[in-house]
């Protein structure tokens, strides 16, 4: 990590400035070399200086450098970033110039990466770093930028000192039996506070599958028999045409995705092969694939036809699918409605748009998303989420042992592992394989 | 010529001794002062929680604490019986005066071992290689190896108030020079402190106040070879006792006239074992602090006041002890005192004892920094097998921290170094499961067996154990309860729940509430007691023995990450520059090792892991 590097900070692609980052030792005699303007070896740091780049004696693009110096920077290397003007061709220029002068290219995360081990951000930090970058909502950004403030990492810290002060009295019962001035902790003060540290961890999982909403978006599957109008219903509510629609059963094979942004929610509409007995084999395929999206889906929009009653196949797709997650949409209300249905359902069609809005109103509403919590400080990816379940069942298997009758002492080996746990998410316990893993899911730049 | 000399005949020293000359080593145990050969300077007790299962892993390898303690002590306890076996832990009050006259016929009965009278002021060292010791009286004294075991009394002061005096324990001499010349050739001093209580005499206590502390109804040994010749119903009579406001107020009163607080001490005392001033102002909350009375010997009338150690005038004392119920008229018949004395650092000594700067130095007990007599014993039994080892050109005999308490005191002491006398505690061992009072024998027997500590008759003891061991595991898997009247009754009886169906012994006995005991209702188990224990917890625990079996694998496997030693940390860039420079002192050998040093963080950790990876293609 003796090596400065360099990457283009901003995205690449036409805009009207583009950011190259240089961070590293080097990052000021570096930069000095292409630069032309004040002596940036000598300006305070954390101010910003007007100049050129030069090949040479060849201008490449006039300039804003923004000098920061260690250790108040985001790598806490010294940092030198070039405003440029736009332009693949110019910024890749100017990328070039600084590799020819003795800069690495960064590697995927490397900027972050460098954050992490120079002390400047906890593990949960550096992650969401990767989140903010692949946002792909409002939400997601908040989501993302307040595990960035450590917010995350406090809560997880807090829930360890609880633990850690449970087993420290303990240990002091087993060292010193004798004294009477401690509290002897036992079994029945011992397993309401384990229940309730289980109780917020469970909370915090629960919550993180709201942080999935965020971060990845709600996958929405439209699914019904052949020729009802799901693809239409699709069309509209994505409102372009991304959908083949045909009057012909079974001309939707492939799963067709679109995305909507509902109250700062990416939703993704995924209209599925119409589900039926079928020996097309191609049609087959589609069928399948239908029923995993179903599985895999936060919410399946039934699509019945209005005009028809209501076959085999349609109580067949009705009783597969969970009431949780289930939304039934009567389609083709403009005809003569010939259904009876029991259950509560939405009635529209795609002419007239009726029933649309309430349609995505019952999305909002099923996975009351009107109520998740604006704090948002959840576990954000699946390595936080996994080891927050080791760490959930850890203290399951305490609270067990302490009902089947075991000593306090011998229970205290699942208690120690789900501290571990929870160490190991904000990065304060070692784990060989971490780092690695880790970084290779940073995006470049950052 | 020697092959190994000794310094020291405290717990350490005999230790050392013992082991070296056991081993075929010629040995000489050079002690200032032959009647204080292990002498319990401070408390009347041996074992404890964590120390007594060091005494029985020191048992277990060869050592001689055990079985020593076993025949001069008049009261033995097992505490925490009411927790899980894990923390199970003997403790016996040894007799003052027996305890090392024991020892001395021991030690006396080794041929290769011969004790001598002298205090040592200097070594002899060339390039770096120790070559013998320089007494007092200029008389130099040549051997291979030398072993100190000098306790505290390197540059000893004794303090009492704010008189200091040049002194060891009981006014005995103290060594002047021995630890400037180590710092000359190399090694690093620190000072620490300890402290003992006050002693009283027994016919000026009133005990009636005083609630009464029992030794346990049913025999116990430390030893794995000897039974009980103890008299159950003879044990002596410990009593509990508390402090008061008054005594709070006195020493508040007093508390500048305190070595301790009266700024007369430069060494650093132990966390673990607080004076009575320490506890009163460090805890003004608590209304009282808890005192033990222990008799010291049988043959004496002074008891020791547990609890109470001090650094106060004698005046004060004197007003201190009064104020405590039952110790009104006390006769105080030696003052409590604190003393300092020097100590080498911990981090410049490998995992075999052996000194990293000076070749062939081990060092062992208190002058490596650590309190207690079991500590003391274990290390002196560690620094003569290794000592003894490395003479037989064997590789050193070093213990896991899922090995041994053994394992992790060493592993400590010169890992994380000291900072306050070093104490062995339950907590510090993360595989306490694993290493329990029950089972030191099946654990480290066989290692004793190998150095050539244990008998070949002890040996086959432990095979035949194992065999027992696993015949039973064996029987009680294919044997079966079949559910009659007469044996649901039995169950119904005391309440417990009826199989619904014939179960195995094995299967019943998994439930916590039944024992070999209760199941002795219904089949005679042909077994010893020590077997059916054994069984019974294997079954009883076999979820959390096992997870801890697969926690110690986890650990091995990094503890199997061999650090080079030639590695140079100053080129590793982005270490935290603490990190940087404990690792360069302490070197250790592998990156699970390096995790435990305190101030090395996870990080640094990692990029230590990062660059081996890089620099040495390590998996």
């Amino acid at each position: 990590m003796e090596d400065t590097i360099c990457a283009i900070a901003s995205s690449l692609g036409v805009g009207a400035i583009s950011i190259i980052r240089v961070s590293g030792k080097k990052a000021l005699d570096i930069v000095s070399k292409i630069f032309k303007g004040t002596n940036l070896k000598e300006v305070k740091s954390h101010t910003i200086h007007y100049g050129f780049i030069c090949d040479k004696d060849e201008v490449i693009d006039e300039v804003l450098v923004m000098v920061m110096r260690n250790p108040k920077t985001y790598t806490k290397e010294d940092i030198v970033e070039i405003n440029a003007h736009g332009g693949i061709n110019t910024t890749n220029k100017i990328l070039e110039l600084l590799l020819e002068s003795g800069c690495r290219l960064a590697e995927p995360g490397e900027f972050t990466k460098r954050a992490f081990l120079n002390g400047r951000i906890d593990l949960t930090q550096a992650e969401s770093v990767n989140d903010l970058i692949n946002s792909t909502s409002s939400r997601a950004r908040n989501l993302a930028l307040n595990n960035l403030k450590g917010t995350l990492a406090k809560k997880i810290k807090s829930l360890r000192k609880e633990i850690v002060d449970i087993l420290a009295n303990i240990e002091v019962n087993i060292d010193y039996p004798e004294y009477d001035d401690v509290l002897v902790i036992t079994e029945d003060i011992l397993l309401p506070k384990l229940k309730d540290i289980l109780n917020k961890i469970n909370k915090m999982l629960n919550d993180s599958k709201n942080s999935k909403f965020i971060k990845e978006g709600i996958n929405v599957a439209i699914v019904g028999r052949p020729n009802v109008g799901k693809s239409s219903i699709l069309n509209k509510l994505l409102d372009e045409d991304k959908a083949i629609v045909t009057n012909i059963a079974g001309t939707t094979r492939d799963i067709v995705e679109g995305s909507i942004n509902l109250n700062g929610f990416l939703i993704n509409f995924i209209d599925t092969a119409g589900i039926r007995k079928t020996d097309d084999k191609v049609e087959k395929i589609g069928v399948n694939k239908s029923k995993k999206v179903i599985k895999d889906a936060d919410i399946v929009i039934v699509v019945l036809n209005g005009h028809e009653k209501l076959t085999y196949d349609d109580e067949k797709i009705l009783k597969s699918i969970p009431n949780h997650k289930k939304i039934i949409f009567i389609n083709k209300s403009d005809l003569k409605l010939k259904i009876n249905l029991p259950n509560k359902y939405i009635l529209g069609n795609t002419y007239s748009e009726e029933g649309l809005d309430s349609l995505k109103q019952e999305i909002i509403n099923k996975l009351n998303l009107e109520n998740i919590s604006k704090d948002m400080t959840y576990l954000s990816n699946v390595r936080q989420i996994d080891l927050l379940k080791k760490a959930s069942k850890s203290l399951k298997d305490a609270i067990k042992g302490l009902e089947d009758g075991l000593p306090v002492d011998m229970v205290l080996i699942d208690v120690k592992s789900a501290y571990d746990n929870l160490g190991e998410i904000t990065g304060d316990i070692y784990k060989d394989e971490l780092l690695d893993t880790l970084f290779s899911n940073f995006c470049l730049g950052k | 010529m020697y092959d190994v000399i000794v310094v020291g005949g405290g717990h350490a020293g005999c230790e050392a001794s013992n082991a070296s000359s056991k081993m075929g080593m010629k040995t000489l145990l050079l002690t200032m002062n032959k009647n204080n050969i292990a002498d319990m300077p401070c408390n009347p007790s041996i074992g404890g929680t964590a120390k007594g299962i060091i005494v029985r892993e020191i048992d277990a390898l060869g050592g001689l604490m055990g079985i020593v303690a076993d025949k001069s002590h008049f009261q033995i306890k097992m505490l925490n019986n009411s927790k899980g076996p894990a923390v199970r832990s003997l403790r016996c009050q040894a007799d003052k005066r027996v305890y090392p006259k024991v020892m001395l016929e021991y030690l006396e009965s080794n041929n290769n071992l011969e004790i001598k009278e002298g205090l040592v002021e200097d070594l002899i060292v060339e390039d770096n290689k120790v070559k013998g010791i320089v007494l007092a009286n200029g008389e130099k004294i040549f051997s291979k190896i030398v072993i100190l075991t000098t306790g505290t009394y390197l540059k000893a002061n004794v303090l009492v108030g704010s008189k200091s005096t040049p002194s060891g324990p009981h006014g005995e001499g103290r060594s002047n020079n021995l630890s400037d010349n180590l710092k000359k050739y190399g090694l690093d001093i620190l000072r620490l402190k300890t402290g003992t209580p006050p002693r009283i005499e027994k016919d000026s206590i009133d005990f009636s106040c005083m609630s009464e502390e029992l030794g346990d109804d049913i025999p116990l040994t430390f030893s794995h070879d000897i039974k009980p010749i103890y008299d159950i119903n003879k044990q002596q009579k410990c009593y509990l006792l508390y402090t008061n406001d008054k005594t709070h107020e006195i020493i508040r009163k007093h508390l500048k006239e305190s070595s301790m607080y009266g700024g007369y001490v430069t060494g650093v005392g132990p966390r673990y074992c607080p004076s009575i001033e320490d506890k009163v102002v460090r805890f003004s909350d608590k209304e009282r602090h808890q005192l033990f009375l222990e008799p010291e010997s049988i043959y004496y009338d002074e008891w020791y006041l547990q609890g109470f150690s001090t650094s106060m005038p004698i005046d004060v004392q004197e007003e201190m002890v009064h104020s405590l119920k039952g110790l009104e008229h006390a006769k105080i018949t030696k003052y409590a005192y604190a003393i300092e004395y020097d100590a080498v650092s911990s981090l410049q000594i490998k995992p075999s004892l052996e000194n990293k700067v000076i070749e062939n130095l081990f060092t062992a007990g208190q002058i490596n920094g650590t309190s207690g007599y079991e500590e003391a014993a274990a290390q002196g039994l560690m620094a003569g097998i290794n000592a003894s080892l490395k003479l037989q050109g064997k590789d050193a005999l070093i213990l896991l921290r899922s090995d041994a308490y053994i394992g992790v005191l060493i592993d400590d002491l010169v890992t994380k170094g000291v900072t306050d006398p070093y104490r062995m505690l339950t907590s510090r061992a993360e595989f306490r499961l694993l290493l329990r009072h029950d089972n030191a024998d099946l654990r480290l027997r066989e290692k004793g067996y190998e150095v050539g500590l244990i008998s070949e008759e002890q040996y086959q003891r432990l095979l035949n154990k194992k065999a027992m061991i696993k015949k039973l595991l064996e029987d009680v898997k294919t044997q079966k309860l079949v559910i009659t009247s007469d044996v649901k009754k039995c169950f119904e009886d005391i309440n417990f729940e009826v199989p619904k169906k014939t179960m195995t012994y094995e299967e019943l006995l998994k439930r916590p509430e039944i024992t070999f005991k209760f199941l002795s209702n219904f089949h005679n188990f042909l077994y010893d007691e020590e077997i059916l224990e054994q069984v019974e917890i294997l079954l009883k625990y076999s979820g959390y023995i096992n997870k801890a079996y697969k926690e110690a694998d986890k650990l091995q496997k990094i503890e199997e990450k061999q650090i080079p030693d030639d590695i140079d940390y100053s080129k590793i860039k982005n270490l935290a520059s603490e990190a940087r420079q404990k690792l360069s002192e302490i070197r250790p050998r592998t990156i699970a090792q390096a995790s435990r040093i305190s101030g090395v963080n996870p990080v640094d950790i990692s990029i230590l892991a990062i660059y081996l990876k890089k620099e040495y293609n390590h998996e």
